[in-house]
């Protein structure tokens, strides 16, 4: 019987499995960061442990760091809210106490920890890599098994240099043919969400496979193996193939000389054998697929631009229709509505899953000679990484987002969780091209309707949803 | 960790689908660098009328009297009764902690995203998967009956209280040793070092640049 490429990666960490089914899992990567790691490290000192492999880690501050350059410009010292400047020291002073490679908070490097890591190599395909972040499922679209974990596994991952797990189930979601103009990989993970529902993965490693996920570019991969946990799935993957390795092949810290040959020799192993079997596989057509928005508080509530928002009749349940009927009151929605009558108040471009260099030139490009509708109190732009802000200056990008009146900012998670002052108010409405449409999610009681970028800008200049292939005619 | 033998406690609702962890626990409490601390910001947003913000003094804010948490009936609850797709969202900790400071000793519901399922075993915070037709019952009986108590036996994964028989769940066989004796899994792991070392001998060979030092 042939292996899937999750079984490939999960036998070659397998350390030791256990009569009960749990197994020790050896981690190559872990990527920490401010919010999820005190905790951790304190563990640590309390029980007198040392991490049990230093190179394995990776720091970078980026959840709660400020996106205004004015506080940016002066480091840590610059941090208003004194709570986040302690957090963020926090971090700084456990990196330096034990010894873990920090990338700075001034650091052109610096940047979301799921942009960061791939761009820099500091995550390769076939690694098992671990952060206490669930986007973690991000890094496998390298071909890597990557997924989030909690505090307690943080510390446990430092201590030991693996994880205690349970091996997951195989899920394949095949996406055959070439989506359409306008149509972006955030799309299609948003329509496979809508597809198979926010637990629709649960208890599965996912793979991404067909010719629409093979045209797809590293970018596009990691937006759609980012959603993979909104999709229930802490691991998400896509096999490593030429794309891969020409992105790998660019980053500072790839194997270089004779062992990138030996590296890309296994790295091209990397894929399903042809008789793997999964336990589930599902297969959806990209010719189906238009741009998505989402319209309630989860985000399986979604639906096409072309879309209305669900009526009672259409729910299948009493709790669903429950479910319907508080997430219209929360998003202050009609049943029955078109998406294109919603309109937002605030743009958010950014974060783990759309903040790479390809979603801001999507974003630009649309916004090039237009101006963001007066209606709209908000835009920010922020980069997904220092990396991607210089890269993103260079092209005159910046430019396009400063003359149609958005916001261009420094890299950091900000709007996409708001634990920094990147936040909405209370019934503020959002275009945003997060990951997370929850209640409060964006700041207690705002809006968050979840769109890609060309989407997002679509929307801030034309005041309202409307499918960016379209535009023209809408405004 | 405290161990989980038998517990005995007041039933207390959240009766709704996938509610995600930045509704048990909101962002800005993330910003604690401490473990402990966030029983009161638990489903924050829920459960006060204003908006919370670190370090406030919780018990001089006004309460939402439609919270069920917040009804005089459910006061000492310790078994929280939801529905499915519990904890889904982020991974983090913060959410069993809450719960874990609240006072809930365990969660009841049809199921669990996995990375929150996983973080409530590490903080001995049960979460038991029953039927949704079940749990429907389940919920009906404490809407019916003020003050229904449950009785959940972990060594013999039996809940009793309702009905004339008791109720069966199922539970991960390691798992259920870890919270029995209150062990910490990572001492359980560091007496498999030496299999840990001689796998990674191994590992360094076959994927000798999964070990180059990154040069910050």
């Amino acid at each position: 019987m042939g292996q899937t490429l999750y079984d490939k990666l999960w036998s070659s960490h397998l350390v030791e499995e256990r009569e009960d089914g749990t197994a020790l899992i050896y981690i190559d990567r872990q990527l920490l960061h401010e919010v999820t790691s005190p905790q951790a490290f304190e563990g640590l000192r309390l029980a007198g442990r040392q991490p049990w492999r230093i190179s394995a880690n990776v720091a970078v501050p980026d959840h709660n760091v400020s996106t205004l350059a004015s506080e940016r410009s002066q480091g840590l010292a610059g941090v208003q809210d004194s709570v986040s400047r302690i957090q963020l020291q926090t971090l700084d002073d456990n990196c330096a106490d034990f010894g873990i490679p920090e990338i700075p908070l001034d650091d052109k490097r610096q940047g979301i920890v799921h942009v960061m890591g791939p761009e820099q190599g500091a995550t390769l395909p076939g690694m098992t890599i671990v952060c206490g972040d669930s986007h973690t499922s991000t890094h496998g679209a390298l071909g890597a098994l990557a997924h989030g974990i909690g505090t307690s596994e943080v510390e446990h991952v430092l201590a030991t240099g693996c994880l205690i797990q349970r091996k997951m189930k195989n899920f394949r979601i095949t996406v055959e043919g070439s989506v359409g103009q306008g149509v972006t990989a955030k799309d299609i993970a948003l329509a496979i969400i809508g597809e198979i529902g926010t637990a629709g993965g649960t208890g599965h490693a996912i793979e991404f496979a067909g010719s629409a996920i093979t045209g797809l570019s590293m970018e596009g991969r990691m937006t759609l193996c980012n959603m993979a946990i909104e999709a229930g799935a802490r691991a998400g993957m896509v096999a490593v193939d030429d794309t891969t390795l020409d992105y790998v092949k660019k980053t500072p810290w790839a194997p270089k000389g004779e062992l990138w040959e030996r590296a890309e020799r296994y790295w091209r192993t990397l894929k399903s054998d042809h008789n793997a079997i999964f336990d589930r596989d599902i297969t959806l057509k990209a010719e189906d697929i238009v741009p998505q928005v989402t319209w309630g508080t989860s985000p399986e509530m979604v639906v096409g631009i072309d879309g209305r928002v669900p009526n009672f009749e259409d729910m299948p349940s009493d709790t669903a229709r429950a479910g319907l009927q508080r997430a219209l009151e929360y998003m202050g929605l009609e049943a029955g509505m078109a998406i294109t009558d919603i309109r937002p108040d605030v743009i958010f471009i950014g974060s783990c899953t759309n903040s790479r260099i390809e979603d801001m030139r999507a974003a630009a490009a649309v916004l090039k000679g237009r101006k963001v509708a007066p209606s709209i109190k908000q835009a920010l732009v922020v980069p997904g990484s220092g990396v991607v802000k210089a890269q993103a200056e260079a092209e005159g990008l910046d430019e396009i987002f400063i003359s149609a009146g958005m916001e261009w900012r420094e890299p950091g998670c900000s709007m996409c969780l708001a634990m920094n002052a990147d936040k909405l108010e209370p019934e503020q409405r959002c275009a945003s091209t997060s990951n997370r449409n929850f209640e409060g999610r964006q700041g207690s009681g705002g809006r968050t309707h979840l769109v890609s970028p060309a989407m997002a800008a679509a929307a801030a200049v034309a005041g309202h949803f409307v499918n960016v292939e379209h535009l023209e005619e809408a405004v | 960790m405290e161990p989980f033998i038998v517990h005995e406690g007041l039933v207390a609702p959240m009766d709704r689908a996938n509610v995600d962890t930045d509704l048990i626990m909101p962002k800005q409490f993330l910003k604690s660098i401490r473990r402990s601390g966030f029983g009161p910001n638990l489903f924050d947003d829920l459960r006060y009328l204003d908006e919370g913000v670190p370090d406030a003094d919780n018990s001089k804010r006004p309460l939402n009297p439609e919270f069920p948490l917040n009804f005089p009936r459910y006061q000492g609850a310790s078994i929280l009764l939801a529905r499915e797709n519990f904890g889904c969202g982020s991974s983090r900790e913060h959410a069993p902690w809450a719960l874990v400071d609240y006072g809930f000793r365990a969660v009841i519901a049809p199921s669990f995203a996995d990375i929150f399922r996983s973080n409530c075993f590490k903080n001995g915070l049960l979460p038991i998967e029953l039927d949704e037709a079940v749990v429907e019952q389940l919920f009906r009986a404490m809407y019916e009956q003020d003050g229904f108590r449950l009785k959940i036996d972990l060594s013999e994964q039996r809940i009793e209280g309702f009905g004339s028989e008791s109720l069966r769940f199922d539970v991960d066989e390691f798992r259920k040793d870890c919270l029995l004796k209150g062990l910490d899994d990572i001492g359980i792991t560091l007496q498999r070092e030496s299999a840990i070392r001689q796998f990674e001998e191994t590992h360094r060979h076959q994927f000798p640049w999964v070990f180059d030092v990154v040069e910050i």
